[in-house]
This record gives structure tokens, sequence and C-alpha cells, in this order.
């Protein structure tokens, strides 16, 4: 059974994933005991009414700082967490609603990489074993053809066949990173998350296994949702981009867009911080934003980025921006975007260094020199 | 000591060496290291995990613990108070206004660590003692810097413990404290210097309040209570998000520009090491493969690993159609494993014959200080003498 040329969603517009308002809460205070007491349970709102939308055969990235939520929109987007509100829609059919055998038909088209190579291997399996476990449990192969289909997959990946027989200790860092996208891979899967797949690798097996993904993407036609905090492995990998800050997305866009012409302050903070590797970044001041992320406990009330936000005025605190277009599939969730709203009228908050007029930033640094 | 170090010398690490021995056997993870750290300036030392990077800064201040033994090297120290005070004691030991600090008595050398040295870690959430407030904790490092400086040559340890112990002495013994009220004032004050918000009250707190950011803050308030002379950095910024390692760097500079001292900073990210550094060594199975300024290391890099490097990351700013990485793994450092040829020629695309000799540090043409441990230094690369695989027996890079 497959999904194929089918679909229970009338306004289906050919995105492989659609995802709406996706909301994911944690619940401190929630115990039995608490509610016997009359406690009110505190929401930590990880994930908060997120939207976007995954193309057939595109990249998109996800990237934010740690604790904004990108981890967790992508595995509660695969429902491997059940999502407190919203909807994900896997070529039209609703993920939450799905019936058992949709479900399992689900389950091997969406498949996950995830960050750690240490401990997202069972130790105790031959990576023979690993690789070949989705096939197991859907009954897709039996013994001799699960050992064959192994060892095509470990070659496909740049480990070799003789591998299949050893346990995941007995690997490097990058290699078992090959390893959990051969098991990826195993399902012949039309979308794959790639939770911070590189982030645990020294640079030179960062680039290797990059490269390998886009080989693979390109080779099994493969959709993926990238998620990262490194700003220059996404925009390296890919084709799209969404800005994430405390459980909200507030840019999306082509990659060139965002990392050219960023219209959120909270993207161009984040591009201006990172280091480039050149020697004309030597002097540089980085630290445009000051402060902390706030708690997803007491998420700040309007724009959420309104804290740290060098451009913040009091319209800020008032209301959440909503997601402004600004052509090109490009969307800020900036009141800055809209030359006439009632921002530009209102008092700069007293942290907001930057008061001038001017609509944007811009991309790209200033030429530093010291 | 070579005599051709630069004037404003304030640190010469010589062939420094350091040995581990462990159940798998003997692990060279600093071969053989020599760098210079000059007055008030940034001096990066740049590597990938398991490079021997960190060990080379615990090395330099002797705070490598067993089964780690540095076994060679010196490490000259400009002091003229201390080069006068050993000079008719042990002569081998001074050197006009340097000592050799490898070669004085272990009390002297850990009375260096506060004033002369201090270090910060990558991990402020562990480097912290999480049943102590943030105060007292930089309390007493400025505690044991001012017990120190009234009595030079005492132990400056702080003797009492916190356990169990302690809590019943203490409530036989009661109104024994440690730190004096100065130092808790100092220990406001150094908080304040590095940024937080206020200190009186973030004083009082205990590590888990603090976020990450302001706690490598704290760290750094820490590292500066003895007013040392150089601050290594040890991977300062890893652990935090990169608009709060933006903001940790900035401090750092400023610190390192206001007080006058010099700062070996230790990372595996070439963005920070650019922003930050005057001067880069770059780091390879135990050694330093190349060393230079930023300039010379970014824009005329020699040793063909220090290419690869830079040649791996994506560019945020005009990024390349396709990446092009180092192909192999880092090897391990186990002494009965590692190859009599230069470490880096199995996964090298110039390695020629001549790399199965282990290569010298040699000066690359060009720019005064520039050295690369590489036969291309002061060599062509010639493909007609490339090395074939043949002569790296079982090498499928595991």
């Amino acid at each position: 059974m497959s999904f194929d040329g089918e679909t229970d969603d009338e306004e289906y517009d050919g995105s492989l994933v659609e995802v709406e308002d996706l909301e994911k809460y944690y619940y401190e205070n929630d115990t039995l005991f608490d509610r016997v007491l009359g406690r009110d349970p505190t929401a930590v709102r990880a994930v908060d009414g997120v939207s976007f939308e995954v193309q057939e055969g595109e990249t998109l990235g996800l990237v934010g700082e740690s604790g904004c939520g990108k981890s967790t929109t992508s595995e509660t987007l695969l429902g491997l967490r059940e999502a407190t509100g919203g909807s994900v829609r896997f070529k039209g059919h609703d993920v939450f609603r799905m019936t058992g055998s949709e479900r399992k038909v689900f389950r091997q088209d969406a498949q996950i990489v995830f960050q750690d190579p240490f401990s997202s291997l069972d130790p105790r399996m031959t990576v023979g074993e690993i690789v070949t476990e989705g096939l197991r449990i859907h009954s897709l192969a039996g013994g001799a053809e699960r050992t064959e289909r192994a060892k095509d997959l470990l070659e496909r990946v740049g480990l070799s066949a003789r591998h299949a027989d050893r346990y995941p200790h007995e690997f490097s860092g990058g290699q078992r990173q090959r390893i959990g996208i051969a098991r990826a891979l195993a399902l012949d899967p039309e979308f794959v998350v790639l939770d911070e797949p590189v982030s645990a690798l020294d640079v030179s097996v960062q680039a290797q296994v990059l490269n390998l993904l886009e080989d693979l993407q390109e080779e099994f036609g493969l959709t993926y949702l990238f998620v990262a905090h490194d700003l220059s492995v996404v925009r390296h990998i890919s084709d799209r981009v969404a800005v994430m800050y405390l459980g909200k997305i507030v840019e999306t866009g082509p990659v060139d867009q965002i990392f050219e012409n960023p219209q959120h302050p909270y993207t161009q903070a984040l591009l201006d911080s990172v280091p480039r590797a050149s020697v004309d970044e030597y002097g540089r001041r980085g630290g445009t934003l000051e402060g902390d992320v706030p708690s997803p406990r007491n998420p700040p009330p309007g724009c959420r980025f309104h804290t740290r936000c060098p451009h913040a005025r009091d319209a800020c605190t008032k209301e959440l921006p909503p997601d402004y277009d600004t052509g090109e599939r490009h969307e800020a969730a900036c009141f800055r975007v809209d030359e006439d709203h009632e921002y530009w009228e209102s008092e700069p908050l007293p942290h907001a260094t930057e008061t001038g007029e001017g609509t944007s930033v811009g991309g790209g640094i200033a030429d530093s020199s010291d | 000591m070579s005599h051709t170090g630069h004037r404003d010398d304030l640190l010469r690490v010589e062939d420094l060496t350091t040995r581990f021995y462990t159940e798998e056997g003997q692990v060279n993870a600093v071969e053989s290291v020599s760098f210079d750290v000059r007055d008030n300036e940034i001096l990066g030392i740049v590597g990938e995990s398991g490079s021997g990077k960190s060990v080379t800064a615990l090395s330099a201040i002797d705070l490598v613990d067993s089964p780690g033994e540095v076994t060679g090297g010196e490490v000259w120290l400009r002091d003229a108070e201390l080069a006068e005070e050993f000079r008719g004691e042990s002569p081998d030991a001074v050197d006009g206004d340097f000592v050799d600090l490898r070669q004085l008595p272990k009390g002297v050398r850990r009375s260096l660590r506060g004033p002369k040295f201090s270090m910060i870690f990558q991990d402020p959430m562990s480097s912290f003692n999480p049943s102590l407030t943030v105060g007292e904790q930089i309390a007493e490092a400025v505690e044991v810097q001012r017990r120190a400086s009234a009595n030079p040559r005492s132990t400056r340890s702080r003797t009492q413990g916190y356990g169990l112990g302690k809590l019943l002495f203490d409530s036989v013994v009661p109104g024994r404290e440690y730190t004096s009220d100065e130092s808790r004032e100092r220990a406001v004050e150094l908080l304040d210097q590095v940024g937080i918000p206020d200190p009186v009250e973030r004083a009082e707190e205990y590590p888990h309040q603090f976020s990450g950011g302001m706690l490598q803050r704290a760290m750094v308030a820490q590292a500066l209570a003895g007013e040392p002379d150089v601050l290594f950095a040890d991977e300062p910024t890893t652990a935090l998000d990169v608009t709060i390692q933006a903001q940790i760097l900035d401090l750092l500079r400023d610190i390192q520009q206001d007080r006058g001292m010099s700062v070996v900073l230790i990372t595996h990210d070439l963005g920070v090491i650019a922003r930050m550094c005057d001067r880069v060594g770059v780091m390879y199975a135990g050694e330093i493969v190349e060393r230079g300024s930023l300039e010379a290391v970014f824009d005329e890099p020699t040793h063909p690993y220090t290419q690869g490097l830079l040649g791996s990351i994506p560019d945020v700013d005009d990024p390349a159609p396709r990446l092009e990485p180092i192909e192999g793994n880092v090897p391990n450092l186990i002494d009965s494993e590692m190859p009599d040829r230069c470490y880096f020629a199995d996964r090298c695309p110039k390695a020629m014959e001549s790399c199965l000799e282990h290569p010298e540090e040699r000066a690359v043409e060009g720019e005064q200080g520039h050295t690369a441990r590489c036969v291309l230094a002061d060599g062509e690369y010639d493909p007609e003498r490339a090395l074939d695989e043949s002569h790296f027996e079982g090498g499928d890079g595991e």
C-alpha cells in the first residue's frame, strides 16, 4: 500500500509535508497530587503554533538556537511525540488521524536521523541488524535478503560490507552517523528528518557527511527537513530556510533570500553573530543581541523577540506580529516589514539600540576593520 | 633555550611532550609541541577533537593528572623576580629574565596558577560546584590569591571540605568562614566587570539559576580573580548558542585589551579563531602542524591539513556547491599504532615518498614565524614521487 494517488484532503497542493499551527506543550505541576491540591498546571510552550510546508525533493532548513523547539517540532511532526494542537499532513493525509495500516506506511515513508551517533544506535545489535531492523519490523525481507540489503546500504553510505557484523562501539562518530543514515534509507523513504546530523562531528568529517547527504538526496529523490543550529551548514544544504525563535517561526524563505536579505531582526542578529573563517573577520564584534532567550514557561507577550530586539518598540509588546509576505515565498513575522504599521509611530523600548527609520538592516555584515 | 624568540614573548613552550598511560597502551597526546605567547595578544590553538589542544594547555600550566604525565619539554616564563630568585639555586632553569617552570619545585609552579596563569573551561555547568553560590566560589578564588600574596609560598589550597564532617564540625565550632567580606565584595566587583546585571543579587545565587552564557561570564570572573598574565580559554564558547557566543567573545576581547593580558584561545572553530586571534597554531594528532600569524595561516596555508580544514567548512556568505572534505578519520594516538611517517600522510592528498620520514617543523618562505611540519614548507609537490596506497597497509580508516 502507498499514499500515491489518493488523498483525503480536497485542498492538497502537492506539498509533501504540510505543518499547520503545530503545538507541543509540556505541562509541569500536572500530577494527580497537584490536581488534588488544585494547582494549575504550567505549560512549557516548546512549540507554539508552527506552520510550514516541505515541497517534494527540496531541503528545508529549520534553524534556531538551543531550546527554540526545532527538534521538538521535527519529532512531533513525525508523530514521535504527541502533538497538543495543530495538524500535519503527509501527501495530504493527516498524520495524527491515520489508521493503523496508514500509519505503518507513513512510518516507512518518513524516517529520521538523530543528532547523537553514540546514543542513537543500540550497542547490543550488530550494524547489520541495526540497519535492517526496519525491514524486519515491516516484514519486507527475509533473513538472507536482509543481509544482502544491509551490505548494499552500508556500501552506499561509504562503509564496507564487512562492517555488517560489527558493533557500533567499533566505529568513529562519523562512521556511526553513516550507519544512522543507512538505517533511515533502508525502507526507501521519501522524507527524511535530519535532526542536527552533523553537529556532533568534527569539521573534516562533517563535510564528508554533508556531501553524502547531498548525493543520497539526488540518487533517491529524497526530501529533507534539516534541523540545525549551524547557519553555515544550513546555508550549504538547504533550498529554503525557516528560522525559529522561542517556539515560533519568525522567518521563512528561499535560502539566498534569508541569508542575503534577512527581514527579521532575529535572523539578522543570528547572521551577524556567526564568526566567519576569514582574515576579514579579525576584530569584528558580533554581540549585537543582549541577554538570554526568555523561558518558554512564560514567553513575553507580543513579539517573542522584543526583549532582545535592537529595534523593539512599544507596539511589539502589544500584539504578535503576523507573517508578512515580503515576496518570493519569503515571509517574516515583524512589524518593520509593514511600512504603514503603527509600530513606526510608537516609542522605542529602553533597551532598543537601533532607533533609525530604515526598514531593513539588510543582509551581510558591515565591512569590519578595527 | 633558543634565542630566536620574539622580544615580546611572555611564555615560550618548547618541545612539550605529554603521554597518557592507559589500559589500551601509551597515548601520545602531545608530541613535541612548541609555541610562544606574546604580551597583550590572543594566540589561537585550533584542531579537531582528540588533536591534543586541551592537553597542550593543561601541560603548559602543569595541570595534567594521572594517568597522564608531561614527559619532556620546557616552559619558559618571563618573570624577572622568579629569575632572580632561582639564578643562584638552579642556574639551568634561568635564562635572562626567563625561568623554565618545568625545573622549578612543584610548590612554586603551583603558586603561579592564579597570578600568572588561569584557565576557563568549555562547560560552565560542570565547572562550578552546584552546592555553593556563584559569589562564594569566586570569593574563594579571590581569597586564595589574597592569602597567597600575603604569604607567597604557603599552601594555596583550601583545606576545608563540604561533607558531613564539615557539617558536624561547623555545628560544634560555629563561625569559621574561609572567605572574608573583602573577598566577597571583590567577587561582586568581578561579576560586575564581566557584565552580569545585578551582581549583588546574582552573587547569592547557585549555578543552576544561571544561564549558560551568564555562568560562562562568572567563570571568566573567577579566572580573573588572581589578575593573571596569561588566560587559557579552552573552548569557552562551544557549549553556547551563537548569539551568546558572540557576547562572550566580545567580553574576552574587552577584558584582554583592558587588562593588557595575553589569552591562549583553544577552539575547533576556525571562525572564532579568525575573529579573535593574532596568531594561530593548528594541531593534528598531538602536534602543531602549522603556526604563524592569522594572515599567514588563513591566507597562505602550507600544510595540507590546514588547507583541508579550511576547505571543509561551509561558507555562510558564499556557499560553494560542493565541500571538499579531508578523506579518512583522525588517527587515535596510541603509541604502538602511530606510524613513523608523517601522521597526516594517510589522509594527505599530496603525500610523497619523502613523507615516510617524520617531518620536522620547518620555516615557510615568506612571513617570519610561519612554520609547518611538512616537506611542502620548503619544497614543491612532485606528483611523480607521490606515495601510493601500498604504503598504508590495512588503511580502511578505522
